[in-house]
């Protein structure tokens, strides 16, 4: 065998292992490793793999509910039941590291690898949604990574075929140099067509499918464990993957096809730690062995090593295992498809994971302790001290605004504000003709039909069923307040989907923090873990699995605490569905919900958009997330959304009620540059106990604008008191102006004129 | 009446036109797949969008070649109708059954929205249906919808009315800036001198249905089975 | 053999990937920058000599590897 390097210590520690891990190790093996053994604990033990550092923390997460067909942590992805037989699949996961130092195939490569989770469940991947993160605009470098990012999911998502339907997109300092690209897909399938990732099966052959390995993303899993400098940066150029989505598109087609013969009696992609993560956990999960020989592995590059071979990531690749007998059906099926296939092992009863390169032994090693006996760490965690100064303070030093007019400009133009279209034309949100509500409002909605089960579906009348898509989190609010913050962007979530006419069932978090070792870092990603799971627990939408992405930081610090939270909820007839904007000249406008908490000292003000940009003050106590209002403001709405009253309906979120107001105007565009704008009188003139800037663009939780037509007005308004919910008519639609009348003043904006501004704003700065 | 869907490796849209032609409309459709030399008993041929071959080299530039193509071409050269969306457009242009071809958006990003189509001719099977003077509002989603040829060809292409759909605004007047992608003289889709086979870029199978804000899209396929003349198959 | 083909958009075809670059060149700070024409580079490896590889590729260069509606191409040869 070539000469591998001698194991020492700093070669371990290169690794990312600790001596005791390192000690951990040998007893596991019971002898010391080689190198290429080293190279596989290193990889399966990262945090991206292991979640050593945050599993004991996960456990927190409620992930049972009558629908969890697959739970949390079980496969890939999990699995809901939506009725009928029918399921879905869903899950989000980030690629920020690699999207650091190639945008374009870091983004493009994320969304590669979640629609890879879901198709290996055995679903076939119907939407998308993602959530990005950048610094702010004026940096030329972060528009590069912007620019970048959005192409790359813009072409792995539309060449693959599948409509990238909803995200958020924000804009922070604290994210210059760590972009946050969190990729979501969801997936439709029968119950009977569930597919495991186990190797069953004592002798059955284990099939490579996909293109040959190279030496992209070597050791992509432990470099997305480290912190990014730059020298990390310029090494790990090496380490990022590229994609293809020809091939996951031709990858998929097969796969599903080869699932729907009955053939297979495991199937796992080849993701973080490529051959590597997916032989050892298949085994694991079957409580079986494996056995593979290398030298069968198709290669790209010459003379590559079996450590080389083992971490490679890259992309497109699956591993299946075969029932005995019938590997001619997996020849063909890969071959009508042009699908390069090797058989390259088989299943043992050992429970070892064997790997062999030309029939020589390179690495011998027991699955299960390998797979789930990663160390688990509980750090140690430690209230931050900025803290304090963001609970001292108050509003006395912050003078209240006169004239709003120019206060809701700039808001409407803040790029984490401001419509995202020049993001979502570049996706195609309309391909498999299953969109019914495009990007642009509080969520997205599918619909799923015959064919959008793999294989199709014969049934006579086949029970199409709608799902809404939305994803949220205001970090701003999670790095003032990390428990609470974290509680209103599951209910931030759940919202949007009610305005949408869905009842929330299951979801799905990307965990988006610092290096775990900071104790005041760790002491974020509890709390939020905390809020996180009360939230999800109040809307009885278990998790169903998602990611963890730590080390986002820089020399410069760490990103704020971002908490991702995505949410799926199923509308129960079409006529449900519900869009954020005005839909009629006439129609009523209420308010559900306080319009001010009146029990917040800050009165929603704290950490809110308007305090950054007419202020440039980041701090105060976010406003409080009151989860029983929140849950009892859901029911209410989608009650009145289900006795056909409501018109639309749109959350109050970032800048407050008169920038939510200001979005219900811009109705949808009817067609390339052809906005419509429907104005609206709204009379808040009897908020006599708050602010001016409070009423306005504060961010208290729980509201949601309503409309009605004339007619159905009085009785929407007391359906909702009546079920406990405060609700106010304030105005009605009408003209091409939005016009506010407040306890002072009065106050009136050309609808077309805010529309400009908040249309082209995003568009403008990348000019 | 009986229609064929082409399939290539990296089709995405064949499934949505199965959908339109055999849901909506009730007609049977079968999925073909590239290598087929054959089309059977077909009335008429789609060709999807999507990115075949993931577009290398240039879109459309392999799947031309594809055993499928050939049977398409000898069923065009005896009148038989063929619709290319998309990708289809694409297809036929490089296969030579349309003049012209689809070059990069001048904006050099992919555009996914909805435009505002005149009806430059209801001379033919594809427009036939259409009221005069409607405005067809139908989305687009392309990175290589610039439609381009060269002098000679564009002449002709005005001369003999060959020139289907044009991007309008909604006003219907063909202006630059209504036009998304920089095609020349805003087409956006065109059929030969024999009329049978048409190309256009933008997908009317996503707006053949209420429920996805729109069905504008119906016009266009009404015309094609009116063409074809024969009573529907009931549902 | 090595056969190098070129392949560029024609000049009567607008390129807005070349006027990007040409731009941005200028953004730079690159001085007497004139035109950028952006294409595509193709190396194929071919038995037999250079008269044979010539005859052989030329045809499938015309037909597929380049679109003479819309671009121009130049077939180089090197061992």
């Amino acid at each position: 065998m070539s000469a591998d390097p001698a194991i020492t210590p700093k070669l371990i520690a290169e690794h990312g292992l600790t001596p005791e891990e390192y000690e951990r190790i040998q007893e596991i093996v019971g002898r010391e490793p080689n190198f290429t053994e080293l190279g596989i604990f290193s990889v399966m033990w990262s945090e991206h793999c292991s979640y050593k550092n945050t599993r004991a923390l996960l456990k927190g997460f409620p992930v049972e509910s009558p629908r969890v067909l697959v739970g949390a942590g079980e496969e890939n992805a999990g699995i809901l039941d939506i009725g009928d037989d029918l399921a879905i699949s869903f899950k989000i996961e980030s690629h920020n590291h690699p999207s650091a130092v190639d945008p374009f195939q870091g983004a493009a490569t994320g969304v590669g690898g979640i629609i890879r989770d879901i198709f290996t469940m055995g679903a076939r991947p119907v939407c998308a949604i993602n959530s990005l993160r950048f610094g702010e605009l004026d940096n030329s470098e972060v528009r590069r990574l912007f620019r970048g990012v959005v192409s790359g999911i813009a072409h792995y998502g539309n060449c693959f075929g599948i409509p990238t339907v909803a995200g958020e997109v924000y804009f922070d300092k604290s994210y210059e140099g760590n972009p946050l690209v969190n990729a979501f897909a969801l997936g439709v399938l029968r119950h009977d067509q569930i597919a495991r990732g186990a190797a069953k099966g004592v002798g059955n052959p284990v099939f490579y499918v996909g293109p040959a390995t190279g030496r992209d993303g070597l050791a992509g899993a432990a470099f997305a464990s480290q912190d990014l400098t730059e020298e990390s940066a310029e090494q790990q150029r090496s380490a990022v993957q590229v994609g293809d989505p020809f091939m996951e598109k031709l990858c998929m087609e097969a796969c599903l096809e080869l699932l729907a013969t009955g053939a297979v009696a495991g199937i796992q992609d080849m993701g973080a730690a490529g051959l590597t993560c997916s032989t050892c956990e298949t085994a694991a999960r079957g409580g079986t062995g494996i056995e593979i020989d290398l030298a069968k592995v198709p290669q790209r590059s010459p003379g590559m090593t079996p450590y080389e071979i083992l971490l490679s990531e890259s992309q497109e690749r699956m591993l299946i295992i075969v029932t005995k007998g019938r590997e001619e059906e997996v020849k063909r099926i890969f071959d009508k498809w042009d699908l390069p296939w090797a058989e390259i092992g088989f299943v043992t009863d050992s429970g070892q994971m064997v790997v062999k390169n030309h029939g020589e032994v390179v690495a011998d090693l027991p699955a299960s302790k390998l797979a789930d006996d990663a160390p688990i760490y509980h750090r140690e965690a430690k209230e931050p001290a900025y803290l304090a100064e963001v609970r001292r303070f108050t509003l006395a030093s912050v003078e209240d605004v006169e004239d709003p007019t120019e206060a809701l400009e700039k808001l409407l133009e803040w790029p984490s504000i401001a419509s995202k279209n020049w993001v979502y034309r570049q996706y195609d949100h309309m391909v498999r003709a299953n969109t019914m509500v495009n990007p642009g409002s509080d969520a997205a909605v599918i619909r799923i039909k015959a064919d959008s089960v793999p294989g199709g579906d014969n049934r006579e009348n086949f029970p199409e069923k709608l799902v809404a898509l939305a994803v949220d989190c205001n970090a701003t609010h999670v790095y003032l307040d990390p428990y609470e913050g974290s509680k209103a962007a599951v209910a931030e979530c759940a919202r949007n989907l009610a305005c949408s006419g869905a009842t929330p069932i299951g979801t799905t978090d990307n965990l988006n923090f610092g290096n775990p070792h900071n104790p005041e870092l760790f002491w974020q990603l509890k709390e939020a873990v905390r809020g996180l799971a009360e939230g999800c627990i109040a809307f009885d939408a278990p998790v169903t699995g998602g990611n963890v992405s730590l080390y986002n930081q820089n020399p410069d610090g760490a990103i704020d605490p971002t908490p991702t939270v995505a949410m799926v909820g199923l509308v129960e007839e079409e006529q449900h569905v519900t869009t954020q904007w005005f839909k009629e000249d006439g129609d009523a406008v209420i308010l559900l919900g306080a319009p001010v908490d009146s029990e917040d000292a800050l009165q929603g003000l704290g950490g809110s958009a308007y305090l950054q940009v007419a202020h440039k003050i980041k701090s105060g106590q976010p406003p409080r997330c009151n989860l029983d209002t929140e849950r009892t403001l859901g029911t209410t709405l989608l009650g009145l959304i289900q006795s056909d009253l409501v018109k639309s309906a749109h959350d109050c979120a970032e800048g407050g009620l008169a920038v939510a107001l200001a979005e219900c105007t811009f109705s949808e565009l009817e067609a390339r540059n052809t906005p419509s704008f429907l104005g609206a009188e709204i009379d808040l003139s009897a908020e006599e106990d708050f602010r001016l800037d409070a009423l306005l663009f504060g961010e208290s939780h729980g509201r949601v604008i309503i409309t009605t037509s004339e007619l159905d007005a009085v009785k929407a308004v007391e359906r909702a008191k009546l079920l406990g919910v405060p609700a106010q008519r304030i105005g009605t639609v009408g003209g091409k102006q939005l016009k506010l009348k407040t306890p002072a003043s009065e106050h009136a904006w050309e609808v077309a004129g805010l529309h400009d501004l908040w249309w082209n704003s995003i568009g403008n700065a990348m000019a | 009446m009986k229609f064929a869907v082409l399939q290539f490796p990296g089709s995405n849209c064949d499934q949505d036109c199965v959908h339109v032609l055999q849901n909506v409309f009730g007609f049977p459709t079968r999925l073909l797949w590239h290598k087929e030399s054959a089309l059977g008993d077909v009335d008429a041929v789609l060709v999807p969008g999507g990115f075949s071959y993931g577009d290398y080299l240039r879109t459309g530039s392999i799947a031309r070649f594809s055993p499928v193509m050939q049977a398409v071409k000898e069923f065009a050269d005896q009148g038989g109708l063929v619709l290319g969306i998309c990708n289809g457009f694409q297809i036929l242009c490089e296969a030579g059954l349309l003049p012209g071809a689809l070059i990069r958006n001048r904006s050099l990003q992919f555009r996914c929205e909805h435009v505002y189509l005149k009806v430059a001719t209801q001379d033919s099977p594809f427009t036939q249906a259409i009221p005069e003077g409607k405005l067809l509002r139908i989305p687009i989603a392309h990175g290589e919808g610039n439609y381009f040829c060269d002098a000679t060809t564009l002449e002709e292409l005005e001369a003999k009315d060959q020139i289907l759909f044009q991007y309008a605004d909604r006003d219907g007047d063909v202006t630059d800036h209504a036009n998304p992608n920089g095609s020349l003289k805003n087409i956006a889709g065109i059929c030969n001198t024999a009329r049978n086979v048409a190309g256009m870029m933008p997908h009317p199978e996503r707006a053949a249905e209420r429920a996805l804000n729109g069905d504008d899209g119906r016009l266009i396929f009404e015309s094609l089975i009116a063409a074809l003349n024969p009573a529907p198959a009931t549902a | 053999m090595k056969a190098k083909v070129i392949i560029t958009p024609k000049l009567e075809v607008l390129d807005p990937q070349g006027k990007t670059v040409q731009t941005a060149l200028e953004h730079m700070g690159c001085t007497g920058v004139g035109e950028v024409r952006v294409g595509k580079y193709i190396e194929i490896e071919m038995d037999g000599d250079a008269d044979t590889v010539k005859a052989k590729l030329s045809e499938y260069v015309d037909k597929f590897l380049a679109n003479p509606n819309i671009e121009d191409y130049r077939l180089k040869l090197e061992d």
